[in-house]
């Protein structure tokens, strides 16, 4: 009897240690943090790339409308990939697109803006990327979608078409 | 002439800002404890990625500010999640993973306990 009942609880032990390790298999190792998101956009201040003046981040997300904050560089492929599409959202009224230039070169980032357009109201610059972590970024291409100093989404990675449609639908 | 000479040669015998090595010890200590979140599996003391060296001069510069070891912890929580941490916190979420191996030693402790009692 008693031999039954450890025989079954090895048993079950074992089917259920499988379980968790079978599930496991189809998850992806690489983490993501969820937090981030509906939070207070932190105060820094920054360089700007054409006046070289220091702007305050609260003189930057002051009114009441969208924001698109995206950390792009000149060196970074996907960024350059992403970039019409971003071009795509100028113009709109309730959108104000912000750039924040990561550790890059002035000369080569001149050159990829005069190339490919430039989207951006005001470009800062953050030439050590200590403002990049300040903001709870990895690195090139992310974009925080910001509205009334609260980050609504953010985006690691290149945007794609469908993120632009998320993006304008959020902003309607 | 004398004295500028020895003043220098003084200076060039004791690098003053060997007067920080604490400092550095402490860097070192919390970039070692942290995750590097573009390459993971590696510590951002080990990892050269563009974030690793933003994030180790992020501590350095907190550092600087004077903050403690506690406060960068709970800044980097605060933006990257507790995942950022290798030493995890003793907290709601982390109390199966602290009692755990206790909890599994004192019941094989029990178990044999038992035994001996038995055999007693």
């Amino acid at each position: 009897m008693k031999n039954k009942t450890i025989t079954t609880i090895v048993i079950f032990f074992f089917i259920f240690v499988f379980l968790i390790f079978y599930k496991g298999l189809n998850n992806s190792n690489i983490y993501k943090p969820s937090n981030n998101e509906n939070k207070i956009i932190p105060k820094f201040s920054a360089y700007s790339f054409f006046e070289n003046k220091l702007i305050n981040s609260e003189n930057i997300f002051n009114q009441k409308k969208f924001y698109l904050l995206n950390i792009w560089a000149s060196w970074c492929v996907p960024c350059r990939d992403e970039h019409p599409l971003i071009m795509s959202l100028k113009g709109n009224d309730k959108l104000e697109i912000i750039g924040l230039n990561y550790k890059d070169n002035n000369k080569n980032a001149k050159k990829f803006i005069n190339d490919y357009g430039n989207p951006y109201s005001i470009i800062l610059l953050d030439k050590d990327g200590t403002k990049a972590i300040e903001l709870g970024a990895y690195g090139v291409p992310e974009t925080f979608l910001i509205f009334e100093n609260q980050i609504i989404k953010k985006y690691i990675g290149p945007l794609n078409s469908e993120l632009i449609l998320e993006i304008e639908s959020f902003i309607k | 002439m004398k004295i500028l000479k020895l003043i220098f040669i003084i200076f060039l015998i004791f690098p003053f800002h060997h007067l920080k090595a604490d400092e550095t010890d402490l860097q070192n200590k919390i970039i070692k404890n942290l995750r590097c979140l573009i390459c993971q599996g590696q510590s951002v003391y080990d990892s050269d990625s563009e974030f690793a060296i933003s994030l180790k001069l992020v501590v350095k510069n907190k550092i600087n500010d004077g903050l403690s070891e506690k406060e960068i912890y709970d800044f980097l929580i605060e933006k990257y999640g507790e995942w950022i941490l290798y030493d995890p916190k003793f907290n709601k979420n982390t109390y199966i993973l602290w009692f755990l191996p206790l909890l599994i030693f004192l019941f094989g402790g029990a178990i044999v306990f038992k035994k001996l009692i038995n055999i007693k």
